[in-house]
């Protein structure tokens, strides 16, 4: 098919209504607003609705109702917006809700800035919410890739009934790239026998609740939650390597400081340092063992992690190399980029430092 | 034997956990008995809120969902999207709909929402143990305001019939008490004259309920209803703050 140019915000728009989804509900906030703008415009064609809500809070509880009754439910916010979001988050998550929530990352903490930032890492792979949760997190570095990783992102939700982020920040959600609709490849999804459409006298009430107040019944429901995550570490996990095989500098990086870092790689190449990148897509599950595997790779003599953020992903990269590889870090916090530039310096540093 | 009281249908066989003499029971058996009279209970989706009602899931026949403290309007508003055709209520304490959920209450009232907010005020939290409610009446005393509330300190009680009347969204909102056989038919008419006009498509319904928190008003159930008709009525007058159904027949 075609490419098209589009916009990262109405992408992730126009792919969830491709992906079946006919309930957003958001608020208005800085990098996003496109989201719900394009869903106001395009929800009534497809006989969807949007609905603009009083606060993120009210948004999310009405993904919750909307999500507890068997739809395709989408909210979108950027950082400040995610946080108001994490009690609703924590209930779904205990409720076992599929929903998919965007956060178009800006700089923090507070009202913070309106730049691309990544520093809600630990907000969304760590939950802002209470309790032991999880939710899936996918972390696309282009337009193209956050369009497929929507309609997956759908499915997983489905599949696993677990709240699903897609973070991405200012950057991509601000920025015109060329956009080939695929056809998804069809999963098979569980019937939603548990949502809560009318009993039409014909089953036992359906309840969609996160209140276990036994505490035994309350373990339980814990216990049978992390089988999920488990089973969800064992399918789910999505990274990619480019230009791993000889590297001897490997960054670590997702999102668009992975892209700049790409730059900064053939930079380095042409300067005659071996880099790579290895690229977690899905920020949680984590690519541990493959990040392991490929930092240990004969030829690697340094690990550099690179965010936009004062250092949160790099934990898990810590944690995925067991000590096995000491890491390096280059952060920019608040809303500002690498630049190809300061990275190549911070790979040659590390080097040096071996 | 002829049969001539039983359970509502729209009641569950499990047992409520209710304290002895607390209306939240005589409420929903109230709701029960409507969702059954219009025949709805297998059409009908429930939101339970946070307070003495969380349980409100297990008791009620039809659908439910429990919501997070405050929350249950903009959960039943997602519900209502995606079933327009379905009954949905949420069933709230005055902690919940008056406090922490007043901006989801209020604008699930402005945008008219096809719902209906069973409203439940005992001028009280009850499940925490007695604390203060903005419903609570001045010189009342709670476990937080153990001299009693006082204007200059806490405000002086809110009253949401007669706030939430002032939205056009809102066509019903009616203020009754639980608290005797006449006034317990009058807030069944109450509650079911909401859901009609819910069901008629007409815009967004509240009854609110006095309601007896003997456990925590420290009165035994007979004190607490002869309380609640001295004490919250005049604070909380009884009566209809929004009919606008009936106006707009009325100016047809
Ligand atoms: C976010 C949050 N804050 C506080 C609580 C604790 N809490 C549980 S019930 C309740 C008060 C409920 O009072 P009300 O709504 O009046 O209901 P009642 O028990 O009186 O029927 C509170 C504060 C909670 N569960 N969640
Ligand atoms: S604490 Fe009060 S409101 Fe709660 S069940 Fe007991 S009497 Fe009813
Ligand atoms: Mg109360």
């Amino acid at each position: 098919m075609a490419k098209e140019l589009w916009k990262g915000n109405e992408a992730v728009a126009e792919a969830a209504i491709r992906a079946g989804c006919r309930f957003f509900f958001g608020y208005p906030i800085t990098p996003q607003n496109e989201i719900p703008e394009y869903f106001s415009r395009h929800m009534p064609e497809h006989d969807g609705v949007f609905l603009q809500a009083e606060s993120e809070v009210a948004a999310i509880n009405m993904a919750y109702g909307a999500a507890g009754c068997g739809a395709r439910v989408m909210t979108s916010s950027s950082s400040p917006g995610i946080s108001l979001k994490q009690e609703g988050i924590s209930y779904m998550a205990g409720a076992e809700l599929p929903v998919v929530i965007v956060n178009m990352m800006r700089g923090g903490p507070g009202l913070g800035s309106i730049a691309p930032a990544q520093s809600d890492y630990f907000q969304a792979t760590r939950g802002g919410g209470n309790g032991d949760y999880r939710t899936v997190v996918l972390a696309p570095a282009t337009i193209q890739e956050m369009t497929d990783l929507t309609q997956e992102a759908f499915d997983i939700a489905d599949i696993y009934r677990i709240p699903v982020l897609i973070v991405a920040d200012g950057m991509i959600g601000q920025m015109m790239e060329a956009v080939e609709w695929k056809q998804p490849k069809p999963r098979k999804l569980p019937k939603k026998s548990w949502a809560t459409d009318g009993t039409k006298g014909k089953r036992e009430h359906n309840i969609i609740s996160s209140l276990f107040i036994d505490p035994k019944d309350c373990t339980l429901h814990n216990h049978r939650l992390q089988q999920k995550h488990d089973l969800i570490t064992q399918h789910e996990i999505r990274f990619e390597e480019y230009l791993t095989d000889d590297a001897e500098i490997l960054f670590v990086a997702y999102g668009t400081t992975a892209r700049i870092c790409q730059a900064a790689v053939l930079r380095l190449r042409e300067a005659g340092v071996k880099a790579g990148v290895f690229r977690p897509i899905s920020l949680w599950p984590f690519p541990e063992k493959e990040l392991y595997d490929c930092a240990n790779r004969a030829g690697v003599k340094a690990v550099l992690c690179a965010e936009m953020s004062m250092g949160q992903m790099i934990d898990d990269v810590k944690i995925a190399l067991g000590g096995s590889k000491s890491v390096h870090f280059f952060g920019t916090g608040g809303g500002t980029c690498p630049t190809p530039a300061e990275l190549t310096k911070a790979a040659q540093d590390a080097l040096e430092g071996v | 034997m002829a049969i001539v009281y039983e359970r509502s249908r729209g009641l569950t066989e499990t047992e409520m956990h209710f304290c002895p003499g607390c209306t939240h029971g005589v409420i929903h058996k109230l709701v029960a008995e409507v969702l059954e009279e219009l025949d709805i209970i297998g059409s009908t989706i429930g939101v339970a809120s946070v307070g003495c009602s969380a349980f409100a899931y297990n008791y009620f026949a039809c659908d439910m969902q429990q919501a997070a403290h405050g929350r249950a309007p903009a959960v039943a508003t997602g519900i209502k999207r995606v079933h327009p055709h379905l009954a949905v209520f949420t069933y709230q304490g005055d902690g919940d709909l008056a406090a922490i959920g007043t901006a989801e209450i209020v604008h699930a009232a402005m945008r008219g929402e096809k719902i209906t907010a069973i409203f439940a005020n005992n001028a009280i939290y009850g499940m925490t143990g007695g604390q203060m409610a903005p419903t609570t009446l001045l010189g009342q005393k709670s476990t937080t305001s153990p001299q009693g509330r006082q204007k200059e300190m806490h405000g002086s009680p809110i009253r949401m019939a007669e706030m939430l009347a002032t939205l056009d969204g809102c066509v019903y909102t009616e203020r009754v008490m639980v608290a005797d056989p006449a006034s317990i038919a009058k807030a069944k008419r109450a509650i079911k004259k909401a859901f009609t006009l819910q069901l008629s498509g007409a815009g967004f319904t509240m009854v609110e309920l006095l309601s007896t928190c003997p456990t925590n008003w420290g009165l035994s159930p007979v004190e607490a209803v002869g309380w609640l008709k001295e004490n919250l009525v005049p604070c909380y007058p009884l009566g209809v703050y929004a009919d606008k159904a009936e106006q707009k027949e009325a100016t047809r």
